[in-house]
């Protein structure tokens, strides 16, 4: 049987199955016919929107780790917190593990991410050949998409407010609404990032310059 | 049968493998087979990981074990002027009812206990049917695999809002909250689940269809 060249392939990543990469008018999907994966789709502006996003959310998280998150009062006795200074106060017993994992989910792995994606897909939003370890750079940042918990952080303080509710009086501060701000960014941003897209975009600018 | 045997057969679809290719499972480019790393995104190629199955076992009985003392030991130390009280998952929630929060209290219970137990059965299946090379319900399989993959990590939510209150909650004499071990067992026992889920290969789902034909 006669195949394609390899580069005009696709293979679905959840069931194998090969297909003819397509080149689809903008606004299209193409789905795996065994599986339904969405395997590529074609969104003018995409990358400039990805990246102004991952700009943004950067941005978002700097304020969300330095700005007061929240401030605690009970009886005269007051405790406001910035998340950095709330995770470096951790020095005892079960705590040291936990505030490791909690500093690794919500603050180290999204920021290496946000910067992975800014590095690889800056570029290609300006039109400019590709750095170097874009290739690296991206597949860091699809490695990392299920470790980096903002969105599940911010469920948690919700409920953390509730338990703390009869205990003492709470007031926001103003990371809280950067952090709330940066889900919200984060979320649309994965939505309009399609991996395949921007795996086939590297191919065409690295083609183009050689 | 007769839906599940038409399903591709007759579509003649077929995969890299059959093809004498490998797809990388990160972005989707096909090599000749042997190929080691992918020319594009460099991550390491298999065309099936062979010790799939073992790694998916051996983080799933680990997430399992460590579920174990995540709920028997206590989850937060309270301290207040006039009580101290130790708190397990369970506890809380029923706390959480006591308060009257009963939306919270069920997306604890829902995060906490259900996703965990809901994930370690649906992994055990996936695996199973795959060891026993099941052509059976292969796309509901697939979603289901899907949804594993997806909801893991939000069984964190409690971690978090350990961590929380106990960085929010140190006022000195009145009340202080601090972490108990069941929120490290916890803790690592997502982590081993998210590592067993990833370790599961989905393609295998799909490949008994060929080898029964
Ligand atoms: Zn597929
Ligand atoms: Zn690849």
């Amino acid at each position: 049987m006669a195949l394609p060249p390899l580069q005009d392939l696709i293979a679905c990543p959840h069931c194998d199955t090969l297909h003819a990469a397509a080149t689809l008018p903008d606004g299209a999907t193409a789905s795996c016919q065994r599986c339904h994966a969405v395997l590529q789709t074609a969104r003018a502006g995409a990358m400039v929107n990805v990246v102004s996003l991952a700009v943004a959310a950067f941005v978002l998280m700097i304020a969300a780790i330095s700005f007061p998150f929240m401030d605690l009062n009970a009886q005269g006795n007051h405790n406001a917190t910035s998340v950095f200074s709330a995770i470096t106060a951790f020095n005892t017993g079960m705590a040291v593990p936990l505030a490791v994992a909690v500093a690794m989910f919500i603050i180290i792995l999204p920021l290496t991410r946000l910067v992975a994606i800014i590095y690889a897909i800056g570029p290609l939003a300006r039109g400019v050949t590709p750095r170097p370890l874009a290739r690296q750079a991206f597949g860091l940042a699809e490695t990392l998409r299920p470790w980096a918990m903002a969105e599940i952080f911010m469920v948690g303080v919700t409920v953390a407010l509730i338990k703390v509710a009869g205990l003492a009086s709470v007031t926001l501060g103003p990371a809280f609404w950067a952090f709330a701000g940066l889900v919200i960014v984060t979320i649309v941003k994965d939505q309009i990032m399609n991996r395949y897209a921007i795996w086939e975009a590297l191919d065409k600018a690295t083609q183009a310059r050689a | 049968m007769g839906s599940i045997g038409q399903s591709h057969a007759s579509t003649g679809l077929i995969t890299a493998r059959e093809a004498g290719l490998v797809a990388c499972r990160r972005c989707g480019q096909v090599h000749a087979l042997g190929t080691q790393n992918c020319t594009r995104c460099h991550g390491a190629l298999q065309s099936r990981d062979a010790q799939s199955l073992q790694k998916v076992w051996a983080w799933l009985i680990a997430g399992i074990v460590l579920f174990i003392p995540a709920n028997i030991y206590p989850m937060l130390l309270t301290n207040t002027l006039i009580e101290r009280s130790d708190s397990t998952i369970i506890g809380g929630v029923v706390e959480l009812i006591h308060y009257k929060s009963y939306g919270i209290a069920l997306i604890v219970f829902v995060a906490s206990i259900m996703i965990p137990i809901g994930k370690f059965i649906a992994i055990a299946y996936l695996a199973i049917s795959v060891q026993q090379q099941s052509i059976l319900n292969m796309h509901q399989r697939h979603k289901l695999y899907d949804f594993v993959e997806f909801i893991g990590r939000w069984s964190m939510i409690d971690v978090f809002v350990v961590a929380i209150l106990s960085a929010l909650v140190q006022l000195n004499t009145i009340a202080s909250i601090n972490p108990g071990i069941a929120a490290l067992s916890f803790a690592l026992s997502v982590i081993f689940t998210m590592f067993s889920a990833q370790s599961f290969d989905p393609r295998l789902i799909w490949d008994a269809d060929r080898k029964n034909r």
